[in-house]
């Protein structure tokens, strides 16, 4: 496939940054898209010019780091994958491909599609851990049964691998999934229930000190996620946040 | 030639460890505040070593390449991770997960360090359960096992394919905590360069902040290395893309030995190579075994008719399939360890019966499995008289529930729908057991370096058994490392701050420095992943499954010149002061290419066969590994003289002294 690709290319978090087009050729349908980015990348390294910056790591979804916005989606088209689980297979010789960083005033541009994502580890440190040590003087594992459908669901929300794709989707920009599954996931287990007034106050509050927005139930979050984390945690997220600012 | 000194306590097996933290020297909680401890890497290892020695009161600063803690590779690991907990009551114990480790290692581990990995594995489960991770349950609420290679007990807890992700994020957010708490400063998107070291002790590192470029120093009283496998000298691999040997290599040039560089493990169910763009190979879980038949056609027509598309693999008759690990291994079957089983797809491969294009693929098939659990599924609901789609429908939920993410991902890759058509698969580089010796305290043979998790030479020998990386590096980071780091540190409470405005920190930087902008100015013409391809092959070809004495040979020289050609020819865009990938990846394969060296070096060496290492010259007639406990029973450990090819030799007899030394079979 030969296609054309419009990248937008910001050299640092204070340059205005433009979008710049580039071909690339004999493209296999079998690529992964970051393959067909290194496929560009190495024709630009040679051809003497600066390769395009973009996260990635694992390339298997599982790390959460890639994060591009493809023709104007959080990971490109296709359900429930990341940018790295995005094959060339779906998209057809000669098309124009857009691509961009997440866009979020709580994520700044670092360079290119390179993004800074550490408000989500700060929303963590202010809450999104049970507070036990880890000297193993715990008790046995099985000491406390755990429903199999709350442990199910507390797996399901615990998935998250933290990509900001729903933040970049949200037109407020808000992280209300994203944090919602970490205050779920832990309010479902009796290890975390404890804590999780606090919790929730906590994690709320660093969440709008970041700067992310509110929540307006679009639910163009969920659609993104690629990890299919359901807006059902946003509404155990807020009995939860109303439990403790009330009581 | 120096002693090696394991410095393993004295007494019986099962006292060592309890003996040694009786005996140990302590620092009292006021004088932990004033000791600074560096732990480069936030994976498993890493993480958990960070915020436990935050938790005890020392002051901890993290490192990690990646721009969060959480995104270390540890959060790859799908299967599972064991621990001798016995909830399933089918015989399982401390002294059995201890010998099926150092049976499934092939005899070339160090007895007391795995006797004491089984001892605490129990507790890392309660740890984890305590920090809410959610592992797998059953309907009666309590934890859910599977079985893993290599063992007949059911020992290993999972959290569907995502373990690895489910126990990170526990150690992370312990460690968030202790960030939260003011006890770590976390330093994310750096990468240590160089290990500085003050008086004969290890006393700091230099990092490069990765977005700015700016080279910094950070001073310590001791310092962790928990930076990982170096799998990516292969350059396919199941590793993510920055995994990277540069931390433990520096660490190794400044006089930290490094053993065994040569144990590999081949993962044998990995998506086949598709074409020569590809940047990395995907594992398909282990734990798919459990459930998956390994097959090829038995006639040579058949594979060529399923390569040319003429027969799908589900036209092939049940008795015109080889199913050979049920052939040949019938007390494990499917389930042998991971070197038996990746030996066995290449034999079968090499031999032409490979099932795709390639001919580098054989069938992982779930068919009976389907059936099997349809059937269950049907009599669990009472379903009288199924019909044979009816039971195909509920199997197939049953599978999903297991393995759903797992048969997602090999869909979006292959674009081929496992439930209908059997997985295809093919071995590939997946794990290094080989890393930086260190003794018993998890000390590497620099005084005050540590390293924990995959960077260390590690508690597998020649060969990990599946699940048990996760329960390492948890266990060296939760309950290894924090005492016996207190041990070296009590004697550090009245040295103060370590100042970095030493000469020892004015010539590390400046080494780091040349570095950089060598490779900057190079002024070459190739970009670094194509010396990257180059040197992967190289290893996989003659330094990979199988290996000869010729082969080794070659390789040796080839890779000498390959990293002259490097230094002369390699083009690396941009500058040093900004945020810059290829510099990044520069510096790895730099290092890479010097690894490599001493990996064939330490192959060449070892006359024998082991676990991961397969020399070809020393097969029994069925074709398994042949040991020399004689002449191969240790430990080896290079020392670095100036180039790798010119390390010396240090061996660590292994004395097996509770486990009888036997030809491991699976038969
Ligand atoms: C696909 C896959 C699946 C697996 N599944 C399983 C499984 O089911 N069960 C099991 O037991 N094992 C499994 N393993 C093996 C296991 O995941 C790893 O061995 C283990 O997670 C390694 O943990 P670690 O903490 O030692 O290192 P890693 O998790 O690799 O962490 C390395 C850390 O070091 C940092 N780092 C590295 N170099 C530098 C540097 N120079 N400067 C700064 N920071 C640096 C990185 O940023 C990272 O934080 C699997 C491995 C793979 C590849
Ligand atoms: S909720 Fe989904 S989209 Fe948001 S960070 Fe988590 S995985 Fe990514
Ligand atoms: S690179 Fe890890 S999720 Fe995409």
């Amino acid at each position: 496939m030969n296609l054309t690709l419009k990248i937008w290319r910001q050299k640092n978090s204070k340059d205005k940054g433009k979008m710049e087009t580039y071909p690339v050729k004999d493209i296999s349908p079998d690529m992964s898209f970051l393959e067909m980015m290194d496929v560009l990348n190495n024709q630009l390294i040679e051809s003497g010019q600066d390769p395009v910056a973009f996260d990635h790591d694992c390339r298997e979804g599982i790390c959460g780091m890639c994060s591009m916005f493809i023709n104007g989606e959080a990971h490109g088209p296709g359900r429930g994958i990341t940018t790295c689980q995005l094959h060339m297979r779906s998209f057809k010789d000669g098309d124009t491909i857009y691509i961009e960083p997440w866009r979020a005033a709580a994520f700044p541009v670092i360079k290119d599609l390179v993004v800074d994502r550490s408000s989500f580890d700060r929303v963590i440190q202010a809450g999104g851990y049970v507070s036990v040590n880890t000297s193993g003087n715990t008790q046995d594992a099985n000491a406390i049964p755990v429903p199999k459908e709350d442990a199910d669901k507390a797996f399901d929300a615990a998935t998250c691998i933290g990509c900001g794709a729903c933040v970049a989707t949200c037109k407020n920009s808000s992280a209300m999934l994203f944090v919602s599954a970490k205050i779920s996931q832990l309010a479902l287990l009796p290890q975390g229930k404890v804590e999780a007034k606090q919790r929730a106050l906590n994690m709320v509050k660093q969440m709008d000190e970041e700067g992310f927005g509110n929540c307006s139930n679009t639910g163009a979050c969920e659609v993104e996620c690629p990890k299919g984390i359901s807006l059902e945690n946003i509404a155990r997220m807020n009995r939860e946040y109303l439990k403790a600012s009330t009581s | 030639m120096s002693k090696l000194d394991s410095k393993v306590p004295e007494g019986p097996l099962k006292d060592k460890w309890t003996n040694y933290k009786d005996h140990i020297n302590l620092v009292n909680p006021a004088n932990k505040r004033l000791i600074d401890v560096i732990v480069v890497g936030t994976g498993l290892a890493g993480g958990s070593a960070a915020a436990s020695l935050a938790e005890l009161g020392y002051n901890v600063k993290a490192f990690c390449f990646q721009d969060s803690p959480r995104r270390a590779h540890s959060i790859a690991a799908q299967g599972g991770i064991n621990a001798a907990k016995n909830y399933q009551g089918d015989g399982d114990s401390t002294y059995r997960l201890f010998y099926d480790t150092v049976k499934g290692g092939d005899y070339r581990s160090r007895e007391a360090n795995v006797y004491r990995l089984a001892e605490v594995s129990a507790n890392i489960i309660d740890q984890c359960v305590a920090q809410g991770v959610p592992f797998a349950r059953e309907y009666g609420g309590l934890l859910d096992n599977r079985s893993f290679g290599g063992v007949l007990v059911s020992r290993t807890f999972y959290a569907k394919g995502q373990t690895g992700q489910q126990l990170l994020l526990g150690a992370y957010s312990a460690l968030s905590r202790q960030i939260a708490r003011g006890k770590v400063t976390m330093y994310n998107r750096h990468e240590m360069l160089e290990l500085v070291i003050v008086d004969g002790k290890a006393r700091g590192i230099i990092a490069r902040n990765l977005v700015t470029g700016e080279i910094e120093r950070h001073s310590a009283h001791a310092v962790v290395l928990c930076t990982g496998g170096y799998g990516n000298v292969f350059f396919l691999s199941t590793n993510a893309m920055g995994s990277n040997v540069t931390a433990a290599w520096k660490a190794h040039k400044q006089g930290a030995f490094f053993a065994n560089p040569c144990y590999t493990q081949i993962h044998p169910t990995c998506i086949p190579v598709s074409g020569d763009y590809q940047s990395k190979l995907t594992l398909m879980s282990e734990s798919l075994r459990n459930d998956g038949r390994i097959w090829v056609p038995k006639k040579i027509e058949d594979v060529k008719a399923i390569r040319e598309g003429k027969l799908k693999p589900k036209d092939i008759k049940e008795e015109d399939r080889d199913y050979y690990l049920e052939r040949r291994y019938p007390s494990f079957g499917n389930l042998v360890p991971r070197d038996v089983a990746s030996r066995a797809a290449k034999e079968r491969c090499d031999a032409g019966f490979g099932v795709n294009k390639t001919g580098e693929a054989v069938f992982l098939d779930f068919s009976s499995a389907i059936e099997r659990y349809g059937k269950t599924e049907a009599n669990i609901q009472g379903i009288e008289n199924p019909s044979k789609e009816k039971i195909i429908e509920l199997g197939k939920k049953v599978v999903e529930a297991k393995y759903g993410n797992l048969f997602q991902m090999y869909e979006k890759i292959t674009d081929d729908n496992p439930y209908e058509t059997p997985m295809k698969i093919y071995p590939a580089v997946h794990y290094t057991m080989g890393g930086l010796w260190v003794d018993y305290n998890l000390m590497t043979t620099i005084p005050g370096c540590y390293a924990c998790g995959e960077a260390n030479f590690s508690d597998h020998g020649a060969n990990r058994l599946g699940a048990s990386a996760l329960m390492q590096g948890l266990a060296d980071g939760y309950f290894v490392l924090p005492y016996t780091i207190g041990d070296y540190l009590s004697k550090d409470i009245r040295t103060g701050k370590i100042p970095t405005n030493s000469p020892e920190f004015d010539a590390a930087e400046a080494k780091v420095k040349e570095q950089l902008s060598k490779l900057i100015d190079n002024n070459g013409t190739k970009s670094v992943d194509y010396f990257h391809k180059r040197l992967g092959k190289i290893m996989w070809d003659k330094c990979g499954m199988a290996r000869n004495e010729k082969g080794l040979n070659e390789a040796l020289v080839e890779i000498a010149q390959l990293r002259e050609e490097f230094w002369k020819d390699v083009k690396v865009p941009g500058k040093m002061n900004e945020f810059n990938p290829e510099l990044e990846k520069a510096g790895r394969v730099a290092d890479f290419l010097e690894l490599g060296e001493l990996f064939a070096k330490d192959a060449l060496h070892r006359n024998e066969s082991c676990g991961g290492h397969f020399r070809e010259e020393y097969q029994t007639e069925e074709g398994e590994a042949k040991r020399d406990d004689v002449n191969f029973a240790y430990a080896a450990a290079w020392e670095y003289k100036g180039k790798p090819g010119d390390a010396v030799l240090h061996k660590e007899e292994l004395k097996f002294e509770n486990i009888e030394l036997k030809q491991r079979s699976y038969k």
